[in-house]
């Protein structure tokens, strides 16, 4: 029975780790575009983009997957774009990374302006090109800052990926649950979804060493 | 022989206000002006215009007699061609504006390293360039007598010893004029010292500067010429020992007044 158990959390939990890996290839740059936008010196942009933060962050991710996934079929009248079990992996990849974006860009943006003014104008009056200015001096100060910051944003989205559950996207509380209502020949079993806790718990720990080790390797300096 | 520098004619407003007005002086090839004055007299915005990290709305910069800017020309003011303009001067900062991520030595060798791979035979003498650079860099901290900091990040370093790096960062770009805002105005009273020593070896090697400081024996000391600002104007500028110690103007009076006994 343990064994069955284990590997249906498996199967969801690996279904985690691909919503977790795919929302972070595409929020981390998606973040920083968005960054861009809400320091942008075009006033409608920065506008624009800053409402479009607050609404993103303003509401729960629970509610903005839940419009992303069931509107489109309403308007199309009952075709929905995200059909079977990948529908709904795209859908939960595309509400996450917007999600996850809108919370990266104001890291970025705190990372970027936390960076001394001097910084910029030593590497001017020192001749420096922009682009080595942006490169050689403040990139190494930005990601020192916003490390610690992001570290518990990405904490939290391993977490958050079992919202996705609300669709149906079959991660691993998901599979834990099934064994409640019935799954793989058990059903009535409580303790494969309180099981999950660990799988969740294991994972953050490494996540956890890791972000540590990357703190460290920018100890040097200040 | 024209001056080294001649600044004619600046103004500059921030908005409706005018912080510098009808600026123009000029200085000679080896040697240094010091300008005082009260917080908000100008004085820093005076140097940072002519290290182009602000623009004029009026006047022009000569260096060499080379038109360097003219508020007039927007010729003059084209962007690629600024970060040339700019190595003529260096500009040594109040808060020091050191890399925090870079050791004392790389902090001085960062820039001309940058540089050197515009040169045509960067490539082909690749190794002798780099080599070359390093060397200049340890002879300039060996200089201000931070032989045996060179290897320590600026967290590791006093402020005295971090404004010296800041001052050999400058250096390594031989820039024609090296400005100073305030160099010691964020330090404490006994580094302030072994700062001073260093630019007045600098004076004494005939370097040509421009010197924002509230030390007044200071500026007296170690310039060929003093200026004077108060509220965005000269008010009175010459000799040294005459505008410190025996000033005509009221209004220099009152300031120094408040140095007395300093």
């Amino acid at each position: 029975m343990f064994l069955t158990v284990l590997s249906a959390l498996n199967e969801g939990f690996l279904q985690t780790l691909k919503l977790f890996a795919v929302t972070l290839i595409g929020a981390l740059p998606l973040g920083l575009v968005v960054s861009f936008g809400s320091m942008s010196r075009f006033a409608p942009l920065r506008w624009l983009t800053r409402a479009v933060v607050w609404v993103i962050r303003g509401t729960p991710l629970m509610l903005q997957l839940i419009i992303i996934y069931y509107v489109p079929g309403v308007v199309m009248q009952g075709r929905s774009p995200w059909p079977g079990e990948f529908g709904r992996f795209l859908a939960s990849c595309i509400a996450f990374i917007i999600n996850y974006a809108c919370y990266f860009s104001e890291i970025y943006r705190g990372g970027i302006q936390g960076v001394p003014v001097g910084q910029q104008e030593a590497g001017e009056v020192l001749g420096m090109t922009k682009h080595q200015i942006f490169f050689r001096v403040t990139l190494l100060q930005m990601i020192k800052r916003i490390v610690p910051p992001m570290s518990n944003e990405i904490i939290t989205l391993v977490k958050d990926t079992s919202i996705a559950r609300i669709i149906s996207f079959q991660e691993v509380i998901w599979a834990g649950y099934a064994f409640i209502k019935g799954s793989r020949g058990y059903s009535g079993l409580i303790w494969p979804l309180f099981f999950t806790g660990v799988y969740y718990l294991v994972f953050n720990g490494a996540l956890t060493v890791l972000f540590g080790r990357i703190e460290r390797k920018m100890d040097y300096f200040r | 022989m024209a001056p080294i520098l001649e600044v004619k004619n600046i103004e500059k407003h921030f908005g409706d206000t005018q912080v510098l007005r009808d600026i123009s002086f000029s200085l000679e090839k080896g040697q240094a002006v010091s300008i005082i004055g009260s917080s908000g007299s100008g004085k820093t915005t005076l140097l940072r215009c002519l290290n182009f990290l602000e623009t004029p709305d009026h006047g022009t910069i000569l260096v060499g007699g080379e038109v360097l800017f003219d508020a007039s020309d927007p010729a003059t003011q084209l962007e690629r061609e600024i970060r040339r303009k700019r190595l003529h001067f260096g500009l040594v900062f109040q808060s020091f504006n050191l890399f925090p991520q870079y050791t004392a030595l790389e902090n001085v060798t960062l820039a001309p390293e940058l540089l050197a791979r515009e040169r045509p035979d960067y490539k082909q003498n690749r190794r002798r360039i780099h080599d070359g650079i390093r060397a200049e860099g340890e002879a300039l901290l060996e200089q201000i007598g931070l032989a045996d900091r060179m290897g320590n990040y600026p967290h590791q370093l006093s402020g005295g010893q971090c404004q010296r790096v800041a001052i050999a960062r400058a250096l390594a770009l031989r820039p024609d004029i090296l400005c100073f805002d305030e160099p010691t105005s964020a330090l404490d009273p006994e580094l302030t010292g072994e700062v001073l020593r260093v630019i007045r070896a600098l004076a004494e090697q005939k370097t040509t500067m421009v010197i924002v400081t509230h030390e007044m024996a200071f500026a007296r000391d170690v310039a060929d010429q003093v200026i004077f600002m108060d509220g965005g104007v000269i008010v009175e500028q010459g000799d040294p020992e005459q505008v410190i110690n025996r000033p005509r103007e009221e209004r220099t009076r009152q300031f120094l007044s408040r140095f007395a006994g300093r």
